[in-house]
């Protein structure tokens, strides 16, 4: 995304509202920094993460996503991270397969007492994909100002 | 040419009318030329001896239409069905789309279909008349007169890799039951997978940048037979058919393939009837071979009441992470 003719990776983060958003929470309060593109949309389960939200993510201008959610085992509905899990392994290997790049995806499991790993994991992520520049593969021209 | 003719299937339907086992006949019917067959409903056997056709353009699946048919009216549904489409049929019966007992289903051995735009290639347009004679097809054509392209180099992509010859669903059997066979379907998906990113990115926007949205891939798909969905809405914007933006045909493509992602048969159909020839399978078996590799071999349709990959987990699942890696083909 182009912020006043400069280059700033968007990075739209869905998190869990039970793990991932208190684990950012906790970020935080500690005063631990991640960047400020990341934009973070609470879901109330990783699961609720339909595989539109991420393309339509792509489409409004965004250049990475991520998805938070509880450690596997420890999901507040029992298995609703273990279907994200499927179901992101697929499409995420689908959009590599049409020649996506793959650093431009990712998924992360972050409990509510991670708030450290909340903020490594944005700042790793961030770099990755500024690194990769603009995405180009998956923009919608109509959706650019 | 297929081992079973179209009198043989006419005798059978007509027996079957006559006993009261049944109350229409869900077949293939002859169409403006040899090789547009169209599905048909015949009630009579005056009908079926006029219209009914079996030769080596019978692609069409019949699952899908059973949803709506067995609906209309009180009887049995006489249904025909190649190997692949029994597949389908379970898929269907799986998910309780329709009734078993309004099907009456005759499994019919397949030799393959022949693709006519393969035989276009070869012949030219033009085409007046195509009979199959052996391992040939004559084709007669406006320009040039009489030509004979072989059976075999016409075959249609979905069945030079036919995955079974083996019936998993009907009532009764004509001719012989066949194997499952091991077929070389994910060799395209691999040969994809080991190109570069831009490699694989320069072929899919070059493929789907064809794309006309038609529909057909989501109208003709066994799979796909919600009776909500937003394409059968007038209303919504979705139905607009130009594509404005080439993000659209990807968002279209990748989002009809993941909803069909762990119930998708592999019977081709929507490559089938793509009018702009993108290879369209190439994506479902995409997420297939993803399935077999994650997850375990898995065979949408082969019976009934199995559990879809995408509805089902287990503790030890592959992270996406290393999916994605695994998914090209390298060993994570």
């Amino acid at each position: 995304m182009q912020v006043n003719g400069e280059y700033k990776p968007l990075i739209v983060a869905f998190c869990c509202n039970w793990c991932s958003y208190a684990g950012a929470d906790l970020a935080g309060n500690n005063r631990l920094a991640y960047p400020e593109n990341v934009k973070i949309i609470k879901v109330p389960c990783s699961c609720r993460v339909n595989p539109m939200f991420i393309l339509r993510a792509f489409q409004r201008g965004a250049d990475g996503v991520i998805i938070c959610g509880c450690h596997p085992g420890d999901c507040h509905y029992t298995s609703g991270n273990y279907y994200t899990r499927r179901r992101m392994s697929l499409l995420f290997s689908m959009l590599n397969f049409l020649g996506i790049e793959k650093e431009r995806t990712r998924v992360e499991w972050v409990s509510a007492a991670e708030g450290a790993k909340f903020a490594a994991t944005m700042n790793e992520f961030t770099e990755a994909v500024a690194a990769l520049g603009e995405n180009k593969r998956l923009e919608d021209l109509r959706c650019k100002r | 040419m297929q081992k079973i003719t179209a009198d043989m299937l006419i005798e059978k339907a007509v027996s079957l009318l006559e006993a009261g086992t049944i109350s229409r006949v869900l077949g293939w019917k002859k169409g403006e030329f040899d090789y547009d067959v169209t599905p048909y409903v015949f009630a009579d056997a005056e009908s079926l001896k006029k219209d009914f056709v079996f030769d080596d353009f019978c692609g069409a699946n019949f699952s899908k239409y059973l949803v709506a048919e067995t609906r209309k009216a009180e009887g049995k549904v006489l249904v025909f069905l190649k190997p692949c489409d029994t597949y389908s049929f379970n898929q269907l019966l799986t998910e309780h789309r329709f009734d078993r007992e309004a099907v009456y289903a005759v499994g019919i051995p397949c030799e393959g279909m022949a693709d006519i735009n393969k035989i276009k290639e070869i012949t030219g347009d033009g085409i007046s008349s195509l009979t199959s004679k052996g391992d040939k097809i004559v084709v007669d054509t406006i320009y040039d007169g009489e030509k004979e392209v072989d059976f075999a180099s016409v075959l249609a992509e979905r069945c030079v890799s036919c995955k079974s010859k083996k019936h998993v669903a009907y009532d009764e059997l004509m001719g012989d039951e066949g194997d499952i066979t091991d077929s070389a379907r994910f060799d395209e998906v691999a040969q994809l997978e080991a190109m570069t990113e831009d490699e694989r990115f320069a072929f899919w926007q070059s493929q789907l940048s064809k794309c006309i949205r038609c529909n057909a891939c989501r109208d003709i798909c066994p799979a796909c037979t919600c009776e909500k969905c937003v394409f059968e809405n007038p209303e919504s914007p979705v139905e607009n058919k130009a594509i404005s933006d080439s993000f659209e045909e990807k968002m279209f493509h990748i989002i009809r393939a993941f909803h069909v992602a762990g119930r998708c048969t592999d019977c081709g159909e929507c490559s089938r009837v793509c009018p702009q020839n993108i290879p369209l399978h190439l994506l479902n078996r995409k997420f297939i071979k993803d399935i077999n590799s994650f997850y375990g071999e898995y065979q949408a349709g082969a019976e009934v009441g199995s559990r879809a990959p995408l509805v089902d987990y287990t503790t030890e699942d592959i992270e996406p992470g290393e999916a994605v890696m695994k998914g090209e083909g390298e060993n994570a």
